[in-house]
């Protein structure tokens, strides 16, 4: 198995979003996963942050510059455009305060990536209507009472919302993973029912004028 | 150059009239440090790492593979510091000196002022952080290194290190600031003031004039004793000593030592009393004290914001003395000024001795975060 091959599917994609030679910073970098296969195929000068002391050691011992901490306050040391991109991977759904991070990360990055699961997956719609249970699948493998993902979030609803926050969407892409996330494919028909996963690139618009990538 | 059985090398220099100006104004010279090498310097002398040790450590890092007992003795960091270890003496080349004001060969309050022919005492001026990097820069220009690969240390170490970042920025390449702060808290003044006072409260401390008679050991015993409590936590002394008793299975109803804690303590304050100066620890913990990175306006770390530096932060969750938040402090400056920094809170119960002790979770760190910054060039 390749190294590429062997990455969540999701970090496959983002990777193949970014430039040869930027900066990056890997918010929940985990440890280090993409921010070693950047630095060794596409020169990227990265930073991570992570919460996990183990993850965090982990990072650090393959020569990775990460932080231990929590995202949401680690950002604000940061000046303006600070990194190319900066990388929110599966995380969005757990944060307190959504709104504030993401402007937060279009200020110190110039462009932002984020994926997150999609909960208007035709599966998760069905399991709710048809057996009444909080949806639980390979992607949301948790009950209700033990889950870290406290918001529910859809393709759809991150459109909407990064339109009531100013914030631009420069490429959207819809992915199907199957198994432990590491393969997939990229979904073009009917994403918002048949997408996994959905992953944004989005920046700031100045002057409110989009222009998509 | 002169190796001693213990394996220290020493190198002389600033002989007066070239007498060095310290940060205090007063000159001082000649100077002697000492100092202990381990493992072999490559020709384009890349990979040297300096240790700074903490207020009572010296220069024997860790021990020499030799026939010598003296030079063979055990490191005070062993665990970290030799074959295959995280701070590989197979690869890099380590240097470790004795700080300035220090009593274990480095020039301090013990040695004889040339002025006087009798020991120094406290007519040795009051030396800061800042001087205790300036001679060990003149130790690495004699030694013809013009750039260390790396500066590692814990503690008033870790003083040395970030220190070493602000005077002499293009000389470091990567800097690992252990379990230290930007300045002192007043918690940590405060403790320093009452060692410093139990020494001063001894009558055989004599204004610092105690050379040729009774040492002031009951003072420096207590003072030691003081420090030894900040290096400890709530949960380690729960843990090595509760409320057990020493050798005893009921209270003596006098003051002799009942507790288990207590008769360590006093163990502790003994043995220290056979191998450190009482001046020492007066002229050491106040420049501790003085150390001040942060300023005003944390002008001093701006310095920085040009250098190329990469840093690995490491605190210890129980260390009250140099509590996280203070390296959060300083990692927030580092990442303002621009620089790469990482940064591992480590779980550790022992307090602030944590970043002596073994452990394999800060030997991957610091082998690994040392490979990275020889490998991204």
């Amino acid at each position: 198995m390749t190294e590429q091959a062997s990455m969540r599917f999701d970090l496959q994609i983002i990777s193949s979003w970014i430039e040869d030679g930027s900066s990056v910073l890997d918010l929940g970098c985990g440890k280090g996963d993409l921010l070693a296969f950047l630095r060794k195929n596409k020169k990227v000068k990265g930073v991570g942050i992570e919460q996990d002391e183990e993850k965090v050691a982990c990072a650090i011992s393959k020569g990775l510059t990460v932080l231990q901490g929590n995202l949401s306050e680690e950002v604000h040391d940061y000046p303006e455009n600070r990194f190319d991109y900066v990388v929110l991977s599966q995380t969005l759904q757990q944060v307190y305060e959504p709104a504030e991070l993401l402007q937060e990360l279009v200020r110190i990055g110039r462009k932002v990536i984020v994926s997150f699961p999609n909960f208007s997956h035709w599966g998760v719609r069905l399991q709710v209507i048809l057996t009444g249970r909080a949806p639980k699948n390979d992607q949301l493998p948790y009950d209700w009472y033990d889950t870290p993902n406290i918001r529910v979030i859809t393709m759809k609803d991150f459109r909407l919302f990064m339109k009531n926050i100013g914030v631009c969407i420069l490429k959207e892409t819809a992915i199907n993973t199957h198994h432990h996330d590491i393969h997939g494919h990229i979904v073009r028909f009917l994403p918002d029912w048949r997408a996994t996963y959905g992953i944004f690139l989005v920046a700031s618009c100045p002057g409110g004028q989009c222009e998509p990538d | 150059m002169t190796v001693d059985r213990s394996g220290r090398k020493y190198f002389t220099f600033a002989e007066p009239p070239e007498q060095i100006v310290l940060e205090s104004g007063s000159r001082l010279g000649p100077i002697t440090i000492a100092y202990e090498t381990y493992g072999q310097l490559t020709d384009d002398k890349s990979n040297v790492v300096l240790v700074e040790h903490a207020f009572s450590g010296d220069s024997h890092v860790a021990s020499h593979k030799s026939d010598d007992d003296e030079a063979a003795r055990p490191g005070w960091w062993d665990s970290m510091v030799g074959p295959g270890k995280g701070i590989d003496t197979d690869k890099y080349f380590v240097i470790c000196s004795n700080i300035l004001g220090g009593c274990m060969g480095t020039t301090g309050p013990t040695v004889e002022n040339p002025a006087t022919g009798k020991p120094y005492g406290l007519e040795f001026p009051v030396v800061t952080i800042a001087d205790m990097v300036h001679v060990q820069k003149k130790l690495l220009d004699h030694l013809g290194i013009k750039q260390v690969l790396c500066v590692i240390g814990g503690s008033v170490g870790g003083m040395q290190v970030l220190q070493w970042c602000v005077s002499y920025p293009g000389m470091v390449r990567a800097a690992i600031p252990l379990a230290t702060t930007l300045r002192h808290s007043a918690l940590a003044i405060a403790f320093n003031e009452v060692a410093r006072q139990a020494i001063m409260a001894d009558p055989n401390w004599n204004g610092g004039a105690y050379y040729e008679k009774s040492l002031p050991e009951m003072g420096l015993a207590v003072a030691r004793m003081i420090g030894h409590i900040t290096y400890l936590s709530d949960v380690s002394m729960r843990r090595k000593f509760g409320r057990r008793l020493q050798d005893k299975s009921d209270f003596s109803f006098n003051f002799d030592a009942d507790f288990q804690v207590e008769s360590y303590l006093r163990y502790q304050g003994s043995k220290f009393v056979r191998r450190f100066d009482a001046n020492s620890l007066l002229f050491i913990t106040k420049a501790a004290d003085y150390f001040d990175l942060k300023g005003s306006d944390g002008q001093l770390l701006n310095i920085l914001s040009r250098s190329e530096i990469r840093f690995l932060v490491v605190s210890f969750t129980s260390d009250w003395l140099y509590p996280t938040y203070q390296s959060r402090e300083l990692v927030q400056a580092l990442k303002k000024n621009g620089l790469d920094v990482s940064f591992c809170e480590i779980e550790a119960d022992c307090g602030h001795d944590a970043f002596l002790l073994p452990n394999t979770r800060l030997d991957s760190l610091i082998a690994g975060f040392l490979k990275g910054v020889v490998e991204n060039d």
